[in-house]
């Protein structure tokens, strides 16, 4: 396996504002490596300094073996980019829009066709080759981008935002979509997002940017460990009828360490199995218990957890 | 660059803005050269001039303007038409960073923009020249001499190099503001001040400097002053070379005195000496499109293209 994505000490200012600040970050190939941050954390000039459309302030980029502020051609050759709403131009349809970029790529034409028309068949559009962009919807627009970044047979692709604006069914389609690609081809993605719950399903890395650092970077279930080193335990517990001072009854219960109010329940995290005691202490109070089932750290506590500290 | 090229070529002559351009130029200038060629038929008590085809585009008899007039006034708006929203346009519809991630160099962006633009004008200025050349010969009875064809050629050249500065000014100014409304709007404005208001300022400059003319010397001097500040202007320069190219009997651009013109033969120039005549308007000219290319080009290749 190569490293696809290196940048070391990556910076970028802007006037006296650090956008992005001493980012190290790698992606290695055949993975799906999920860049996640809040809005204005850096992720997007992170990302235009992968492709040479700005200029670090200081540190070292390497896209597939090329650095792109020299080279900025070799890396776009082999680099798919799909913008945050990718605009088109709205007057050509699809296929046409495609074409462009495929000739762009300086592909001779009977390829470019070829190639235009799998694309389409793969992201399930081939119906609306022909349709004007004008007519499609967000979702549509969202997976044509997809299309065109596929045009060029790239190496790696680099999505921004790539469920931005859609539909819950709509990012659904677009995740698996990039599974799939990911998954039959082999192919190397990196993609940007602040909603976690959406993306951590087909990420096979992540790392956490806020205000331009990259906090931590790894597996998801290392991820998971890192936090949870000491509390092992977590748990959900709902329980029907009037709960009144529940709370204040299992904070007696020694090993639970913190309780939160979820839409659903209680969120417990303990230090040991607390299961039995909290069971009974239910019992006791002639409670209904709807359940109690543990939870494992979902990449939103991560991700929530560092976006606290930073 | 030429895919871009390509691209915007055919976007151009697809598009609903062109069409209205081509319409309007093509019956303006019909109605022109339909005007002046009556006037010339019908003026049976002059000898016929030495230039008629010439005269077809200079002549302002029973039309209200001369179609060079014209074509230096509405050239520009053909210009500013075709550029105002090249790069504008590009960030608005958020296709420019999906183009700049393709393998291509940015310069092959806005060379293929620019010279797209200007391969248009050239096609519309030359269909109109050969409206006015097919048109005249019917009208006339026989068709343009060698001379007024490559007088016509040049003039054709030098209305590109005129819109293409406009043209430039456009694309600069759609780099500028990222705005498609405000760059039209600059480039209208600077349009407007070039056309129209270089004139009032060249006056006012002249007459605070000789206020008050009193010998022919004088007068003259005024003139040359208010001759050199409008040439600030590109329209100027235009006009100023359209008025000798097309006019071989033209030898001066202001007013000359009775001193200077005593001993001069009323003969029409070669065209080698109407050239030489305008050779600096020409060489400004292409300088001023060369310098508005340069300033978008470097700010280009620095910009980073978000959206």
């Amino acid at each position: 396996m190569s490293t696809v994505v290196e940048t070391n000490k990556l910076t970028k200012r802007y006037h006296d504002k650090l956008a992005v600040n001493a980012l190290d970050l790698t992606v290695q190939e055949g993975e799906v490596f999920g860049f996640l941050g809040p809005n204005g954390a850096g992720k997007t000039t992170t990302i235009l300094m992968l492709l040479g459309l700005t200029e670090p302030t200081s540190g070292h980029v390497s896209v597939c073996g090329f650095d792109p502020t020299r080279e900025p051609l070799e890396v776009k050759k082999r680099v798919g980019y799909l913008p945050e709403s990718p605009g088109f131009y709205e007057d050509l349809s699809a296929r046409e829009n495609l074409l462009y970029m495929a000739r762009l790529n300086r592909m001779p034409s009977n390829e470019a066709r070829r190639r235009t028309a799998e694309v389409l068949e793969q992201v399930g559009l081939s119906d609306d080759g022909q349709r004007l962009v004008r007519e499609f919807s967000r979702g549509m627009k969202q997976r044509l981008g997809i299309a065109e970044v596929l045009v060029k047979n790239p190496q790696a692709v680099i999505l921004d935002e790539p469920t931005l604006g859609i539909d819950p069914d709509g990012a659904i389609r677009i995740l698996e979509l990039i599974k799939n690609l990911n998954r039959q081809h082999n192919l190397t993605v990196m993609l940007s997002s602040h909603q976690l719950q959406q993306v951590q399903e087909i990420c096979s890395r992540v790392g956490i940017i806020v205000k331009g650092r990259l906090i931590v970077q790894g597996r998801m279930d290392e991820l998971g460990r890192a936090i949870l080193k000491e509390r092992q335990w977590n748990f959900l517990l709902e329980v029907g009828g009037a709960a009144n001072g529940l709370e204040d009854d299992l904070r007696t219960i020694d090993g639970i360490d913190e309780i939160e109010k979820r839409s659903h329940g209680l969120f417990l995290r303990c230090t040991k199995d607390v299961r039995s005691d909290v069971v009974s202490l239910i019992a006791r109070r002639h409670l209904p218990l709807l359940q109690l089932r543990t939870e494992d750290p979902t990449l939103e506590e991560i991700y929530l957890k560092y976006f606290r500290q930073a | 660059m030429s895919v871009v090229f390509w691209k915007e070529l055919a976007d151009h002559f697809s598009s609903r803005r062109f069409m209205i351009l081509l319409v309007l130029i093509v019956l303006i200038g019909l109605w022109a050269t339909y005007a002046s060629g009556q006037a010339i038929r019908q003026d049976t008590e002059s000898s016929p001039a030495q230039y008629v085809f010439l005269l077809l585009l200079t002549s302002r008899t029973d039309v209200l303007f001369s179609l060079a007039t014209f074509l230096g006034f509405f050239g520009p708006l053909v210009g500013i038409t075709l550029g105002f929203d090249s790069i504008s346009g590009e960030y608005a519809r958020g296709t420019l960073s999906r183009v700049l991630s393709q393998p291509i160099y940015r310069d092959s962006l806005i060379n293929g923009k620019f010279f797209a633009g200007l391969t248009t004008v050239a096609i519309l200025w030359g269909s109109i020249l050969l409206l006015v050349i097919g048109l005249g010969t019917t009208l006339l009875g026989f068709p343009p001499n060698a001379e007024e064809i490559w007088r016509m050629l040049i003039f054709t050249a030098v209305g590109v190099i005129y819109v293409g500065f406009w043209l430039a000014l456009a694309l600069l100014f759609s780099l500028l503001f990222q705005k498609t409304v405000t760059a039209a709007l600059a480039s209208l404005a600077v349009w407007l001040f070039m056309s129209l208001f270089v004139a009032i300022v060249s006056q006012g400059i002249a007459a605070a400097i000789v206020p008050d003319p009193s010998t022919a010397e004088q007068l003259a001097y005024r003139t040359d002053i208010e001759n050199i500040v409008s040439r600030i202007s590109p329209t100027t320069l235009f006009s100023e070379s359209v008025s000798i190219l097309l006019n071989p009997a033209a030898r001066v651009f202001g007013l000359a005195l009775q001193s200077q013109a005593e001993g001069i033969l009323p003969t029409p120039l070669a065209l080698g000496q109407s050239l030489n005549l305008i050779w600096p308007h020409i060489t400004t000219l292409f300088a001023l499109v060369a310098v508005c290319f340069g300033i978008s080009y470097i700010i280009f290749m620095r910009a980073e293209i978000r959206a």
